[in-house]
């Protein structure tokens, strides 16, 4: 009697497809997926133990590089959660400008995501369109903070710095013209029968099972829980922006696809909103216990030296006690929790990377399918490994 | 206030013996409880007060500053309700083990492993519980406060010399 039996198939770490070092040990039957046992930590630098050696400031850096497709959303996050920890009050002109970084962030995250979703599927036209408009968000980057990708531009209790003063014309400049873009996008993709093939009905996970295995940000509202933490648990002024939250229906890459599409738009929208409320102001909060001390003092009194090397070595004593706050990154939920003992480092920094809980998922979504839409379901996930791994 | 919070009046209803302290601090509310009644706590607050997404399970290492070492964290959230608990449980290292809680969550399952993998506490009932972020014949737990920074068999870390 003849016996079928099942083939085991390595896939990454270095795979195109797998978005890093990202590697699966898949178990096939012919070439449908019956098992898939992802294995991950090939990025680990230890962030959260090196955390603990390191003062509130310069774990900022740190931040960076865990999503580093979406920099200024993991600053956000990480400042927030310190702010809550030290009770301090953010001046409006900052909140509003880590809205509009925040959001442009989302773009270029949602770019980057569209981009190799589509090359990952075969639309190469996509990726590069998508990555010439990401480049004028990285130019944006470099003009506040004079680095494309990892920025570290937020301070605990406000900026770094001030914008420029062309700040405004050229994100208003992007604005304008990006939404026409996305119409390109959608004209290459939502109506072409190649893309429709692959992604209609392709990774369906329920909205229980999705709620269950801990699926966050856009991957859960497309199997439609309308949930978004920047409108039901608003955090650095969002509840004075209006928005849509866009959700699916049918649970599927394609629902997930267009999800992220309207959140472009409505990404855009808010960007709107911000430049509208920018009004000139100060960027740092006056607390001099926690905050650099301006530039100009710095470098024309003893008093200032004193005061900046007394922040950048020592750092700030945080309260005892503990906090989480979560923000919607563009990935999905991003979590911070401090535990702290009254000293200037945390007793323990953990962070909840929505990548890591998203790609849990990835074996429910995938089983009985073929390899070719697995590799539609890892993007579809928008994983980065910077975060997974830490 | 703590003790007006909807979850705390139940769980001191339904679970007096095991409540050991409800804090409140910069409105957020953590209960700890009983680490025999974890399993019962949680799976009462998933079904009958609807916080149904874990969003985070992790622990703290207190050595030398607790009497129990380790400190399980249970983030948990509510979407019909909005609302965020944190249920946190000790665990001792002279048994250094408490009851997995995938089979309320499946979320649990990875950040199990990954409490697993770097403090070294084990989950009776786990699935699949190997090590996630370090290699398979990695030694230590290095989120462990007495692990060194530099990992083993090198020099401490003796601070910045700029």
């Amino acid at each position: 009697m003849a016996t079928t039996e099942t083939m085991t198939l390595n896939m990454g770490p270095q795979h195109p497809s797998t978005h890093g070092v990202l590697r699966l040990v898949l178990e096939l039957d012919g070439e449908v997926i019956v098992k898939v046992t992802p294995h991950i930590g090939f990025l680990h630098r230890g962030v959260e133990k090196l955390s603990e050696h390191r003062t509130y400031h310069q774990i900022l850096p740190l931040t960076d590089r865990l999503d580093y497709l979406a920099p200024m959303s993991n600053n956000l996050g990480y400042i927030l959660t310190v702010e809550k920890l030290i009770a301090v009050e953010v001046p409006e002109r900052a909140e509003t400008i880590r809205i509009i970084m925040a959001e442009l962030t989302r773009l270029e995250s949602h770019l980057v995501w569209i981009a190799c979703h589509a090359l990952d599927i075969g639309a190469m036209t996509v990726f590069i369109y998508a990555f010439r408009e990401r480049e004028t968000v990285m130019e944006i980057y470099e003009l506040i903070s004079g680095a494309r990708m990892t920025s570290n531009f937020f301070r605990v209790g406000g900026l770094s710095q001030d914008v420029p003063d062309e700040f405004v014309k050229k994100v208003s400049d992007f604005i304008d013209v990006m939404p026409g873009y996305l119409d390109q996008y959608e004209g290459l993709l939502t109506t072409n029968p190649i893309w429709l093939k692959r992604t209609v009905g392709n990774g369906v996970i329920s909205a229980e099972d999705a709620i269950d295995i801990g699926l966050t940000g856009p991957a859960l509202r497309g199997s439609g829980v309308d949930w978004d933490l920047r409108r039901d648990n608003p955090y650095s002024g969002y509840d004075k922006y209006q928005f849509k939250v866009p959700v699916g229906e049918n649970c599927d890459t394609f629902d997930r696809y267009k999800v992220r599409l309207v959140e472009m738009r409505e990404a855009c929208k808010i960007v709107r909103q911000g430049l509208d409320r920018l009004k000139p102001g100060p960027v740092l909060a006056d607390c001099p216990q926690v905050c650099y001390p301006p530039k100009e003092s710095v470098y024309n009194s003893i008093e200032g030296l004193i005061h900046h090397f007394k922040i950048a070595s020592e750092g700030f004593a945080a309260p005892e006690g503990e906090v989480y706050h979560g923000v919607e990154a563009p990935k999905g939920e991003l979590g911070f929790y401090i535990v702290s003992d009254g000293g200037n480092k945390p007793e323990r920094l953990r962070i909840r990377p929505p990548s890591f809980v998203n790609l849990q998922a990835i074996e429910q979504m995938s089983l009985g399918s073929m390899i070719a839409d697995l590799v539609a379901v890892i993007g579809t996930l928008d994983i980065v490994l910077g975060e997974i791994d830490r | 206030m703590a003790e007006n919070n909807r979850a705390v009046l139940k769980l001191k209803e339904k679970f007096t013996a095991s409540i050991i302290d409800v804090v409140e601090f910069r409105g957020e509310v953590t209960v700890t409880v009983a680490k025999e009644s974890i399993i019962e706590v949680l799976s009462f607050l998933k079904q009958a007060l609807n916080y149904n997404l874990l969003t985070d399970l992790t622990a703290v290492d207190y050595l030398g500053k607790k009497e129990e070492r380790f400190m399980m964290v249970y983030q948990l959230y509510s979407i019909p309700n909005k609302d965020r608990l944190r249920i946190k449980t000790p665990v001792a290292e002279s048994e250094c083990r408490i009851p997995t809680a995938t089979q309320v969550w499946k979320t649990a399952n990875w950040l199990e492993r990954e409490v697993f993998d770097l403090f070294g506490i084990t989950f009776d009932g786990h699935p699949d519980l190997r090590r996630i972020l370090m290699s398979d014949d990695w030694v230590g737990h290095p989120l462990r406060k007495d692990y060194p920074l530099q990992g083993p068999d090198r020099e401490p870390y003796k601070g910045r010399l700029s």
